[in-house]
């Protein structure tokens, strides 16, 4: 199966663990992700005025690449990238009049109709292999290891891009169990981790991520999973200083939810690129028996 | 470079032509162009850059190489009933009739200072001095503008995703004229980023010639010396003969065609 | 004191507002959801649910000096939430395009210091001028 992939800025650079472990795994269960041949920043988040129609190019350019590329749908890992693309997509689905000015602008371009479908991995990985097929495919089951699904705002909100029900969601559950893990659901599985804020209110995301790191610890997880680079960035970098306003503070690795999948695949820590994470998990997966040479060679043999 | 003056001009050039035209069998088709919103005849073929000068205009400072690559007569034009924003160098497009012609010689866009020595080959150093690459919005109206073709669009993708060697390679024709800053949203200057791009990736990315510097090597240490020293001691007529005789590379053969006397090969 | 009146419920703000997107404010029954679910309104000097009210009356300068819609996180809890399909996150882009597209920034890329623009992955940067510059 060869599916049509758009990575968006982050994952070329500072989140390249999401994109090697997501294609490596990928690899593994059959399914080639094959970039698309030109692409531009999607423009990360999806403009909401009526009247601003310039902000939509951006994605919808993507999509109209997708098209001249003869695919019929296109999947994302970044979950800002998929919500922005989603919305752009079901705009010109949805709205003849903007549909055709926009298209009437991009003369360079040719028209778009919304003809491309835009899915997230988590839905590829549910519909296109499917449960069953993934878990006899795992090699090392994340046995013991405590993970917390984190949904953040863009994969579940508004409710026509969400890729999962809005306020109970089971995508990440179903996932994660099905690589062995023990799943620990929390109640700030969908808060805010303060976007954009670490840029302009640094102070405030401190306290989006104590609240969302520390219901996660109490309900007992050890590894927040994610698919969002901002999460990661900001849900890792305010780490430091919540440890230094509360004793009590543990740390906790966040790890994209490619790696862990790449890891239940018997793919080893290289293919997971825990070397990129801003809090190194291999000191805890070590203690949990993940990262034994043992396991390592038998997967690959 | 008055109005009244060009006209005087015109009338004068058409005289001309009358008294020429015994001479020589071409007649000249006049058409009109606008230049600074005035309307000028001036004869078929002309560039625009000789249009204007045909029209009375003087180029006194900063009109550039006259050969299409050092962006000093970027012009912007439009075509009556139509639109679309046309771009062409000065030097180089030939005038069409109507055509309602703009020059931009120079237009304001942010320079980074920077010590090039101390720069990584990273695109955080660019996401550094320029920030407002990420003010893109994928427009697409500095492609368009471009009037050579350089897809600036996708530089910019390019740096925004960190692969500084691709943006180096798409911005290979640019000429710096600024007409992308001048059109784009965000208040880019593109070309100074991509300046930056391909600065970088010259210096500091792209593989060194090894060959180049092996070469450099030999001469240095001296190899070639005794040969040249020789050759200089010949007269003309020895050196005649020695050229006549020389064995020459055949044209169609393969990289690793070797002369018959090697002595002055670079190992 | 805040003077309310029909002509500021009409004003031209409030035409404005509604043309490019905040025109489900009407729909507000003043419930709080909103202001419940934010995840930033402990930074807000006027909760969501109040700012909606301000909108209802086109009370334009009380929201110009708030700080609530710079604060938001365009999270969309709110709108998710909301019982009356008010789109509170919308409503909060609406305000802010009210003051950058007279060319205010709100956020200055030259207070931005060089190692942070290193560190800052590009969605937080892209993301952050979208949403706070013009």
């Amino acid at each position: 199966m060869r599916i049509s992939y758009y990575p968006g800025c982050t994952l070329k650079t500072k989140s390249k663990n999401l994109e090697d472990s997501a294609l490596a795994s990928m690899a593994a269960l059959g399914v080639e992700l094959v970039e698309l041949q030109r692409w531009n920043c999607c423009g990360t988040v999806y403009s909401l005025a009526d009247d601003d129609l310039v902000h939509h190019l951006a994605p919808l350019r993507n999509l109209i690449r997708a098209k001249e590329e003869g695919n019929s749908k296109v999947v994302t890992l970044c979950a800002f990238c998929y919500n922005t693309l989603q919305r752009a997509n079901l705009l010109v689905r949805n709205d003849p009049e903007k549909r055709k000015t926009i298209n009437s602008f991009m003369d360079e371009e040719e028209d778009y109709e919304g003809e491309v479908e835009v899915v997230h991995l988590l839905q590829v990985l549910r519909d296109d292999v499917g449960w069953e097929k993934l878990y006899e495919q795992i090699k090392l089951p994340l046995k013991g290891l405590k993970l917390a699904p984190y949904y953040g705002c863009t994969l579940l909100r508004p409710e026509e891009a969400a890729i999962d029900h809005v306020e109970q969601p089971t995508i990440l559950l179903e996932l994660l169990q099905t690589l062995g893990a023990e799943v620990v659901d929390f109640p700030a599985a969908a808060k805010c981790c303060g976007s954009y804020q670490i840029v302009s209110n640094p102070e405030f995301v401190v306290d989006c991520a104590s609240n969302i790191l520390s219901s996660a610890l109490r309900c007992g997880a050890e590894v927040l999973v994610t698919s969002c680079p901002l999460c990661d960035f900001n849900l890792s970098q305010m780490q430091g200083e919540l440890a230094h306003r509360d004793s009590e503070f543990r740390e906790m690795p966040i790890l994209y939810f490619t790696q862990l999948l790449a890891l239940s695949l018997g793919l080893g820590p290289e293919a997971c690129r825990f070397d990129l994470n801003y809090i190194d998990p291999r000191p805890l997966l070590k203690s949990k028996g993940l990262l034994n040479e043992k396991h390592v060679t038998a997967a690959k043999g | 470079m008055s109005g009244s003056d060009s006209e005087k001009q015109t009338k004068g050039a058409t005289e001309g032509k009358v008294e020429e035209k015994a001479a020589v069998e071409v007649v000249e088709k006049m058409i009109p162009v606008y230049i600074m919103g005035k309307r000028y005849e001036v004869p078929e073929g002309l560039t625009i850059m000789k249009a204007m000068e045909y029209a009375g205009f003087k180029f006194i400072r900063g009109c550039g190489c006259r050969g299409g690559i050092c962006g000093a007569c970027a012009t912007v034009y439009r075509k009556p009933g139509d639109y679309h924003l046309y771009v062409g160098l000065a030097c180089q497009t030939v005038v069409e009739p109507n055509m309602y012609l703009a020059q931009i010689p120079f237009y304001p866009a942010n320079r980074a200072s920077y010590n090039f020595d101390e720069l990584k080959p990273e695109p955080e150093e660019i996401f550094k001095l320029y920030p407002e690459v990420f003010r893109c919005v994928a427009c697409n109206t500095c492609t368009k503008v471009c009037p050579m073709n350089v897809e600036v669009m996708d530089v910019i993708a390019a740096i925004k995703r960190g692969d500084i060697a691709k943006a180096a390679a798409l911005s290979f024709d640019c000429i710096q004229c600024g007409l992308c800053a001048s059109r784009c949203m965000g208040e880019l200057p593109q070309y100074h980023i991509a300046q930056l791009a391909r600065r970088l990736y010259g210096s500091k990315i792209a593989p060194r010639a090894e060959h180049l510097s092996d070469a450099v090597t030999a001469i240095e240490e001296g190899k070639f010396n005794k040969m040249l020293q020789e050759l200089m001691r010949l007269g003309i007529e020895d050196l005649k003969i020695l050229y006549q005789a020389r064995e020459l590379e055949p044209e169609m053969t393969g990289e690793d065609w070797q002369p018959a006397d090697k002595s002055h090969l670079v190992e | 004191m805040i003077t309310i009146s029909s002509k500021k419920r009409r004003s031209e703000f409030a035409e404005k507002l509604k043309e490019i997107g905040g025109e489900s404010m009407s729909l507000c029954y003043q419930c709080g959801q909103c202001s419940a679910t934010c995840p930033m309104s402990f930074a807000m000097d006027i909760p969501p649910r109040q700012i909606i009210h301000l909108v209802q009356l086109g009370l334009e300068q009380e929201i110009a000096t708030s700080k609530t819609m710079w604060v938001c996180a365009s999270c969309f809890e709110c709108s998710a939430r909301c019982p009356r399909g008010v789109d509170i996150a919308k409503i909060m882009e609406v305000l802010r395009l009210m003051t950058l597209r007279k060319s205010i920034d709100h956020v200055k890329l030259s207070d931005i210091p060089q190692d942070r623009l290193a560190e800052l992955p590009q969605i937080a940067l892209v993301s952050c001028l979208r949403k706070l510059t013009a």
